[in-house]
């Protein structure tokens, strides 16, 4: 094997042009598979973060009738916060949040919300609530820039909202937009408007009541609660996961194709050389090699152009690559509407996971790529070889 | 003492729908040291004997014995470990390695014996010494010329110190000088090394170097000749 990576590698050298094309061409591949896959766990590590961040934290309890796409039965989904979970919450490690559906009305339009109460003076999320902690004679209230965008709210502007008590009741107060915030979560920002969470209990006449229970650590083992489900960080983030497997089989698509140039390149090259070197095969066997060992030679050759494209993309391609994660991608048009966490400039990230996969998925498929034609060799009649004569 | 005995020995080839018979009983026997040829026009089986010789090819029908190993019987691996120990390989349109040194030819049948670095580059040193390359050992194939291209084949053929070289019309691409050049130095090394010489040829030139000649004519021995002086022993 050794002597077979000596020779080969002295070959590819000595092939000189017809070597770097092919060392090129597939070291394209690299560099864009792994961008790819670096922009898809970028978007994946962000979107998941920012949720994190400004959602979910490390995972909710949810009321059991909570049922985030059901509208109708938001007014319903809340119950008494746990007494065994009081000692977390007062702790900052729990985050109670009620949710109750209400409108507003900007500039005269009628627009339907959801009103989260959530306390002012919580650090478990990244919202800016300390903004809520406002003496005004209006309601406090924070904005996503998605909300502020759509209702054209900015800070200090006031806006009426209406509301329905437990008992069914319509009441109206004013809100004061003391500040926005923006996270690159949709679900976290449309048609959200956070207000002070006691605030919220007493002109719901829900006090003491919650809808969700976000919590900090996603590790530890929680237990069951009656009359609340346990929704993990991975059930959370769920449909993110989805959204880019999904999106990951068309980029696949991009880089098969990329994959498939190159493979077809190597394989060209593999057909012309085994059809112009008969000698040299000949030569081989003569010299002592078997058939078989000629092949693996061959193989070996063919192989190395995924070594060297490896090194040749590890020189242009890591500056590329490394630039590329420090400045990001912009979006060319608004994220935001997307409906899903995804930052307008996403940020490649890799990892040594998806540079190896991508390095070995090259190489074995050039490997095979170049095997193929290799295989001609184990059937040539070696004294024909050696006269150069066409088999 | 005989390191290749042939006896009887039949090959034929495929041809369309019949086949044809390039070799037909052929009996002979090499001893260690001998400087013979083959000699005969074309077709007339010279090569084909050359190559079974070499274990290239087997017999259809008969013996073929080379150092002991009958060459019929052998597997692929046997017959590629025969020809990587034992024997060197001179041919018509030297069949250099074109993208490999001078030196990394010589080196090449050393590296196939997986000798060490040092021990490789001595025997390689000492085989363009031989052939009076050493200045040439950095040049390619291409920058060299034919007399030079096939003096790096012997050197690679002899590098290893084989008990056979097989030469293949070793002269046919080279100009009388070169050619006189070339055979003085296979006979230098034949007398200084013992090693076997066996040609396949029908340049005279090559002929009057010869020790022993063996003509073929269709695939049978048609003669043979014991030369116990030859050219440069005359000159």
């Amino acid at each position: 094997m050794k002597l077979a990576i000596k020779l080969a590698f002295r070959n590819l050298i000595g092939a000189g042009l017809r070597t770097w094309l092919n060392v090129i061409v597939l070291s394209f591949s690299f560099v864009i598979i792994i961008w790819i896959k670096g922009v898809m766990a970028g978007w994946d590590y962000q979107a998941k973060t920012d949720m994190t961040n400004y959602e979910i934290g490390g995972g909710q309890y949810w009321q059991e009738t909570y049922d985030p796409y059901d509208p109708l039965t938001l007014d319903i989904s809340n119950a008494k916060i746990p007494s065994e979970l009081e000692t977390e919450i007062e702790a900052g490690n729990m985050e109670p949040v009620l949710i109750v559906p209400g409108n507003i009305f900007p500039q005269g339009r009628m627009q339907a919300v959801s009103i989260k109460g959530i306390r002012p003076e919580q650090t478990l999320l990244k919202l800016p609530t300390e903004k809520l902690d406002t003496v005004t004679d209006a309601i406090p209230a924070i904005i996503g820039m998605l909300m502020a965008n759509n209702s054209r709210l900015k800070i200090g502007d006031r806006v009426t909202i209406r509301w329905r008590d437990a008992n069914g009741t319509f009441d109206a107060a004013e809100l004061l937009i003391t500040a926005i915030f923006s996270s690159n979560v949709p679900s976290a920002e449309a048609g959200q408007v956070y207000i002070p969470l006691e605030r919220l209990q007493q002109m719901t006449l829900l006090e003491g009541h919650a809808t969700v229970l976000t919590f900090s650590d996603p590790e530890a083992t929680r237990p069951e609660i009656a009359g609340w489900k346990l929704r993990t960080k991975a059930d959370l983030t769920y449909q993110v996961d989805e959204m880019i497997k999904t999106k990951s089989v068309g980029q696949s698509v991009l880089y098969g194709i990329l994959l498939l140039l190159a493979m077809l390149a190597i394989f060209d090259t593999q057909v012309l050389s085994i059809f112009r070197r008969q000698k040299e095969i000949g030569t081989y066997i003569a010299l002592g090699y078997t058939r078989g060992e000629v092949v693996g030679l061959f193989t070996v050759e063919g192989t190395m152009h995924a070594v060297l494209a490896a090194i040749a993309a590890t020189i242009y391609g890591l500056p590329l690559l490394l630039w590329q994660a420090k400045v990001g991608w912009t979006m060319p048009i608004d994220t935001s509407d997307f409906g899903m966490a995804m930052a307008q400039t996403l940020y490649p990230k890799y990892t040594v996971g998806l540079v190896v996969s991508t390095v070995l998925l090259v190489t074995i498929t050039t490997a095979i790529v170049s095997y193929l034609p290799s295989r001609k060799i184990a059937k040539m009649n070696p004294t024909e070889a050696l006269r150069g004569k066409l088999q | 003492m005989e390191i290749i005995q042939i006896k009887n020995l039949i090959k034929r080839f495929p041809m369309g729908k019949g086949e044809f018979t390039a070799l037909r009983g052929i009996d002979l026997s090499f001893g260690k040291g001998e400087f013979a040829g083959l000699i005969g026009p074309s077709g007339s089986g010279k090569t084909t004997l050359l190559n079974i010789i070499g274990s290239l090819d087997v017999p259809t029908e008969g013996q073929v014995t080379v150092l002991d190993k009958s060459i019929g019987h052998l597997s692929t691996k046997e017959a590629a470990q025969l020809r990587k120990e034992s024997m060197g390989f001179i041919f018509q349109s030297y069949n250099l390695l074109q993208v490999h040194t001078v030196y990394e030819n010589v080196e090449f049948p050393l590296l196939l014996l997986k000798l060490n670095g040092t021990e490789r580059k001595k025997m390689v040193m000492a085989a363009l010494e031989w052939v009076g390359l050493t200045d040439k050992v950095k040049s390619k194939p291409p920058q060299l010329s034919g007399g030079e291209c096939q003096r790096v084949a012997i050197a690679r053929a002899m590098v290893k110190r084989p008990s056979l070289v097989l030469a293949d019309e070793p002269t046919a691409n080279l100009d009388a000088a070169n050619s006189h050049n070339i055979l003085r130095t296979m006979e230098t090394l034949n007398s200084e090394l013992k090693t076997t010489f066996i040609f396949a040829t029908h340049d005279d030139k090559v002929i009057n170097y010869l020790h022993r000649k063996i003509f073929l004519l269709d695939g049978r021995v048609d003669k043979e000749e014991i030369v116990t002086e030859t050219k440069t022993a005359a000159s």
